[in-house]
């Protein structure tokens, strides 16, 4: 195997372990909108003003979940380590 | 720069296993010479020049559309659609900025969210949507940045800079979070616009004939609604964040 070929196989692994990053924003996201139903059913009034906080909270919550997504990005089409060859 | 000036995505080509070519990455079109660097014209360029053309149209029209307006008579249908869009983004600004200096902004906000939302949604017209290019949002989330500082020294004064030193302890975690808000605004709407562009390039991309009609499900989750909600939360964390420095 050629040092190039190792490095493109060990950034595909990694890239798909980049991705991991997903599970905590699923579950972020989980639970603002479980909580955000409970409140919508004790106060269906405040319907808006609740969606839009639920919104932009699991929006914020989401970053980390991007993050490892342009990680992986990057070593699949950017690499860095293959000009260090 | 070259054909890497799009520092992610470019020349991604199918090979292999893949039959059709799978292309979402940006393309560049046209090599010029500017200022000794080697520059390209991309799909980002000619996208967000449609973009732009289409709001500037939209803008002449409404123009011509309020200069004429007779204020004795009952507003038409278009310029009831104009009245409407502005009276919703004055009570954007009003509700989340103050009564004080709310309506100041409404000029930005509408400014960037007519942006923001005419690009994310252009993937449904079949343009690669700007803000799926990292210069892009930067940009936009640079000039939030400075217009944050801007008004952190007119309404702080220095006592916007000492307040960085407040605990002295958390000094440095203090100045770390004020270079990671543009970060972290800019990755957050190119991530999530080049994801629904990622994933409908490999549809059509890897199904070919069997992605017919049903991916218009899928344009209408990762265009329409991922795209209005990141304008909105693009547009309401600048408002938060500016309106963080009024009070001292």
């Amino acid at each position: 195997m050629t040092d190039r070929g190792l490095i493109l196989a060990c950034s595909a692994i990694g890239a798909g372990l980049a991705l991991i990053a997903g599970i905590g924003p699923g579950v972020g996201q989980g639970i603002a909108a479980g909580h955000g139903a409970s409140a919508v059913g004790r106060n269906p009034g405040a319907r808006g003003t609740i969606m839009s906080t639920m919104l932009l909270g699991q929006a914020v919550a989401e970053t980390t979940g991007l993050y490892g997504f342009v990680v992986a990005l990057i070593l699949l089409y950017a690499n860095p380590l293959i000009g260090k060859l | 720069m070259g054909n890497g000036s799009s520092l992610l995505l470019s020349g991604i080509g199918g090979q292999g296993l893949v039959q059709n070519e799978v292309t979402f990455g940006v393309n560049g079109f046209l090599r010029y010479r500017f200022l000794g660097q080697e520059v390209w014209l991309t799909t980002t360029h000619i996208c967000m020049f449609i973009v732009m053309l289409v709001l500037i149209v939209f803008a002449l029209i409404a123009n011509r559309v309020i200069r004429k307006a007779d204020p004795e008579k009952a507003p038409g249908p278009f310029l009831n659609v104009i009245e409407l869009l502005v009276e919703t983004v004055d009570n954007l600004t009003k509700t989340n900025m103050g009564e004080k200096h709310g309506l100041k902004f409404s000029n930005y906000i509408g400014t960037i969210f007519a942006f923001i939302l005419l690009a994310n949604i252009s993937g449904l017209f079949g343009l690669r949507p700007p803000t799926a290019d990292y210069g892009v949002t930067l940009g936009l989330a640079l000039i939030t940045f400075v217009l944050i500082h801007y008004n952190g020294f007119k309404h702080q004064k220095m006592a916007h800079i000492t307040n960085l030193f407040k605990p002295a302890l958390l000094t440095p975690i203090n100045i770390i979070g004020e270079i990671a808000t543009p970060l972290s605004m800019s990755l957050r709407l190119f991530g999530n616009v080049v994801s629904g562009t990622v994933m409908m390039g490999l549809i059509y991309g890897l199904l070919g004939k069997i992605a017919l009609i049903w991916p218009s499900v899928l344009h209408a989750y990762f265009d329409l609604f991922s795209g209005a909600i990141q304008t909105y939360v693009f547009s309401l964390l600048t408002m938060v964040f500016i309106s963080n420095n009024f009070e001292e």
